[in-house]
């Protein structure tokens, strides 16, 4: 029923990739369509070994589309990433599931996604669609423009990154909501940063109303109060099976909270 | 007290004149029998066996909770690529069953594929069996099912009011009826309302569960294939084999000789793996195909079609005095049965009997009604009937305790039955152990219970004016209907009823009391009234010496 | 549509079968192969009862494209055992009460084999963690726990 094609290079998929084909990476998100019959006649996937290559250059790290989320934790100079990559799925899905392929899976899933807009990633795409920032990636994930190739992440200054998955069953349940927090502090106020979060609009997304709290400010108790206080400001997070909109934004203040505590104090 | 090898503790000092130290099993590290199969992989599972041309069944099913069948159009899925064979309602030879139909009771009310109308979601009108599963679920897609939607209705309570949807058309009111008599099952004992009305608190509580999804590692399914001599074999998953063999043989209307059920390895049940569903079909693909048929449902299924245990409303209204003694108790509950009956009826049943609760309170009243909803059909899980209205009753115990402002665990030793304590439904308690279980949960939970309470024993206080029937027991008539009758389960004089074990069985009382008979029916199997009393009975030793007060076999049950 | 021919190492033998298009790696071993320890539980990776190492590492096989796997090494349960000698983890859970129903049973015994041949004396913590993956309704994990730890020298208590 399903028909795949496998390419050498990530270039030829991804002229491959036309109308009514899906691509297929890890499989943890497409194969589920695909026994479910839902997914497309064709699948396109590539064996190109450049996927699964980690470079480091300066302070920027760049890991291939087809890189695992065991990889990564599997690197220490990816060491600001491993509380990420440890709550997402169980081992066995970190074994095949890849940080290209976590763009674009869709709520409740996609947890690795969130840290990388917090992080500011930018993503490399096939052939020539060049370097766009990650919100670009993930606000065209419906209709994507391409393939990715690679993503490059910015190396966060020791203590500056902070990520929080909140699930009901642990270690390994599905996520009511994600926060991924990057403040750069250099012991003084926190400059440039960036709030992310998963499952609380239609995918990953900053909250304005919290890094605008957190700018300039040092972090302390009343700054977190502030920053909890508009957590959920401006949001619509979507009512499913495993939560409430009412819900998520009760609790969002609250881990926001708790990561802004953990952060300050680690 | 012993420490047994698990890290257990063995309180043998406890009925220690009734025990012999002969423990063989318990605190050892007794292997399972099956163990090693499954270990190794090699457990036969149903889908562990590997038939040549191997067909598929998925069925269609309603999107709809509720809804008229106006059409099913099968002409462009039987086209498909690797379709067999398109089976619907027509090709049923018996398309109407009822789970209990086994032992008579209650009325057939469910279609095995749906032709009228289906009444929950997911509800099957068609069965397409395919080469291979992916070209049967491409085919259930180009099935086209014209529906009338009707109005649902998913609240229990809602659905009794007057004008709700109509979900079962053997019970059009939305209520099983209960012995041809009446729409609930009633448990009368004692004047509710004269105790209610002398007590010093009334307590009331409404408690709510949701349906529980069973969720067992192995989905449900079965493998039907033809044999030798006319006979056709079934690989199935079912926990209840002769259940799904009887079932098979009346819906296929093939005599059981023909029949040959191979099962008892099951990758979880817990009770969501007794209503019989698979069997029938695959048994009739493989005849009309001529070729093995395998029905086995995905995941998806599994949770939204896979019958769970049935959620339950209780109303609880205690009338309490002063020092804490319960005097009287009313239960209003509301099994949600979902579209179809399956085994709610009787949970009902088990339910009633065990009211209200390891408590001697002198008047309880209980109206429970099987209700129908256009939700999935609910059927057993882990304390079938019980642990609902466990809940319900225990929540309740703490609510009474903080009203008169005593200790939990002192309001239940007070309040615990003992032996020879008459029950609500009229059987002489024995072999109780509820008060000493509370001592050691208090000890555990670091609860000081005052002298007078640890030195409580369930052998004593009991019986005398305690274990009498109440004086009078005030009957009613509400809820009676018109137009049906029992079936044969409650036929008076015996000799015809078939000995049913699924049903609570007469137990011979040691010491009958001179018996104002009880005017209302007693709430299970009818038995013949009490005969005038011999001379008590001698008590007999226990075929197994030493196991009565620990074995639910309590010896009381005839065999 | 065409069938496709994969061939791949199954438990340390070359075999060889054809796989139909789209057919996932955990149908492939039970009908092609003819190998019925992995199991089906969900489909959709998210219980684990289908978990089988490919060159070492726990996958799940239902989300396995089973031409994906050609010239691959491919071990499940049923290659635990050599011969008539089981493992010490199938020794283990049969001592430990770590089955009931038995049927996340072999997919348990996968990542338990794939954390001990990477960390021969794990933590209950990584125990834990190595099991996420594997859903049981039966034991509560706890014996399944006691089982792996004890092979891994542990005490038996936590």
């Amino acid at each position: 029923m399903t028909q795949v094609e496998t390419y050498s290079t990530l270039d030829e998929a991804a002229r491959a990739v036309g109308q009514g084909a899906d691509y297929l990476a890890g499989g943890t998100v497409v194969m589920r369509e695909v026994n479910a019959g839902r997914a497309a006649a064709r699948l396109v996937r590539t064996v190109d070994p450049a996927l699964r290559t980690i470079t480091a250059r300066g302070d920027t790290i760049t890991l291939g589309a087809g890189v695992t989320l065991a990889q990564v934790l599997a690197d220490p100079q990816l060491d600001f990433l491993h509380p990420v990559a440890r709550v997402i799925g169980g081992p066995q899905v970190r074994n095949m599931g890849t940080v290209g392929g976590n763009l674009f899976a869709a709520h409740p899933y996609g947890d690795f996604a969130v840290a990388l807009l917090a992080l500011g990633a930018r993503i490399q795409m096939a052939g020539s669609g060049g370097v766009r920032p990650v919100e670009d990636v993930l606000r065209d994930r419906a209709h994507p423009s391409g393939l990715v190739a690679g993503i490059e992440v910015p190396r966060p200054r020791p203590g500056s990154f902070g990520f929080s998955k909140v699930s009901r069953v642990k270690p390994k349940g599905v996520s009511i909501l994600s926060i991924a927090v990057l403040a750069p502090h250099e012991g003084g106020p926190m400059r440039g940063v960036r709030v992310a979060y998963g499952a609380m609009g239609p995918g990953p997304l900053r909250s304005a109303a919290v890094e605008r709290v957190l700018e300039g400010q040092r972090l302390d108790a009343a700054t977190r109060e502030r920053a909890a206080a508009v957590a959920a400001e401006g949001l619509q997070p979507p009512t499913d099976a495993l939560a409430s909109d009412w819900y998520r934004k009760e609790v969002a203040g609250v881990h926001l909270r708790r990561l802004l505590e953990r952060m300050e104090h680690a | 007290m012993s420490v047994g090898t698990n890290g257990f503790e063995l309180r043998k000092e406890i009925f220690a004149d009734e025990r012999d130290d002969n423990l063989n099993e318990i605190g050892k590290r007794t292997r399972r029998q099956d163990i090693e199969g499954h270990v190794t992989g090699r457990s036969p599972f149903y889908d562990d066996h590997l038939f040549d041309g191997l067909l598929h069944m998925r069925c269609v099913r309603s999107p709809h909770h509720h809804a008229r069948v106006r059409r099913i159009d099968t002409a462009a899925a039987e086209r498909m690529p690797g379709v067999v064979r398109i089976v619907t309602g027509r090709d049923v030879p018996v398309n109407l069953n009822t789970l209990l139909s086994l032992l008579d009771f209650g009325l057939d009310d469910e279609p095995i594929l749906s032709e009228a109308k289906v009444a929950y979601k997911g509800e099957p009108v068609a069965a397409v069996i395919a080469e291979t599963e992916a070209q049967a679920r491409a085919a259930v897609q180009a099935v086209r099912v014209e529906w009338e939607v009707l109005p649902h209705v998913l609240d229990v309570e809602e659905a009794l009011k007057p004008g709700a949807p109509s979900v079962n058309p053997a019970y059009p009111k939305n209520a099983f009826v209960y012995h041809g008599k009446y729409d609930h099952q009633k448990l009368r004992y004692g004047d509710l309302d004269r105790a209610l009305a002398q007590a010093d608190h009334v307590v009331e509580g409404r408690y709510q569960m949701s349906p529980i999804e069973q969720a067992p590692m192995e989905t449900c399914g079965a493998i039907a294939a033809q044999e030798q001599n006319g006979r056709y074999v079934c690989y199935t998953g079912t926990q209840a084999l002769f259940f799904s063999l009887g079932t098979a043989s009346k819906v296929l209307n093939l005599p059981s000789s023909r029949l040959h059920f191979i099962g008892g390895t099951v990758g979880g049940g817990f009770g969501g793996k007794v209503d019989s569903v698979h069997e029938p079909l695959a048994i009739l693909g493989t005849m009309l195909t001529g070729r093995p048929v395998k029905f086995q449902w995905d995941r998806e299924e599994e949770m939204q079609v896979g019958a769970p245990r049935g959620a339950e409303r209780w109303y609880i209204t205690d009338g309490v005095m002063a020092d804490g003694r319960i005097v009287a108790r009313r239960f209003t509950g509301y099994f949600d049965c979902g579209a179809y009956t399956r085994l709610s009826s009787y949970a009902i049943i088990k339910g009633v009997g065990h009211l209200p609760g390891p408590y001697t309170i002198p008047n309880v009243y209980a109206d429970v009604y099987c209700v129908y909803t256009n939700r999935t059909p609910a059927t057993a899980m882990r304390g079938f009937g019980i642990t609902g209205v466990d809940f319900a009753i225990e929540a309740h115990m703490d609510k009474v305790a903080e009203t008169v402002g005593m200790n939990p665990v002192e309001l239940r030793i007070l309040n615990a039955y003992r032996d020879g304590d008459m029950k609500a439904h009229r059987r002489v308690a024995k072999n109780c152990a509820l008060v000493e279980c509370c001592q050691v949960a208090a000890e555990k939970a670091g609860v000081r219970l005052s002298p007078d309470l640890l030195a409580a024993s369930s052998k004593t206080g009991g019986g005398g004016a305690r274990g009498q029937l109440p004086a009078h027991t005030a009957t009613d008539q509400n809820g009676r209907v018109e137009g049906y009758s029992s079936g044969s389960y409650a036929q008076k004089g015996g000799a015809s009823a078939p000995a049913s074990p699924a049903m609570p069985t007469p137990m011979p009382q040691p010491a009958p009391p001179p018996a104002p008979a009880p005017a209302a029916s007693p709430p299970v199997a009818s038995a013949p009234p009490p005969q005038p009393a011999p001379a008590a009975q001698p008590a007999k030793k226990p075929a197994r010496s030493g196991a009565m007060r620990f074995s639910s076999l309590s010896g009381f049950r005839r065999r | 549509m065409a069938k496709i021919p994969v061939t791949l190492t199954h438990n340390g033998t070359e075999r060889a079968a054809f796989a139909d298009p789209g057919q996932n790696l955990l149908e492939f071993l039970r009908r092609g192969l003819g190998d019925l320890s992995p199991k089906y539980g969900c489909g959709q990776g998210t219980c684990g009862a289908c978990t089988v190492t490919i060159d070492g590492e726990t996958h799940l096989s239902c989300l396995v494209l089973a031409e994906t796997a050609a010239g691959r090494d491919v071990r499940t349960a049923a290659g635990l055992a050599k011969g008539a000698t089981l493992d010490p983890l199938q020794d283990a859970f049969m001592e430990h009460f770590a089955a009931q129903c038995g049927y996340c049973t072999p997919g348990m015994l996968v990542s338990a084999r794939a954390l001990l041949d990477r960390n021969p004396n794990p933590s209950r913590e990584e125990v834990v963690e190595a099991i996420s993956g594997n859903l049981c309704r039966c034991t509560g994990y706890e014996p399944i726990i006691q089982a792996i730890l004890s092979v891994a020298g542990r005490r038996a208590s936590a």
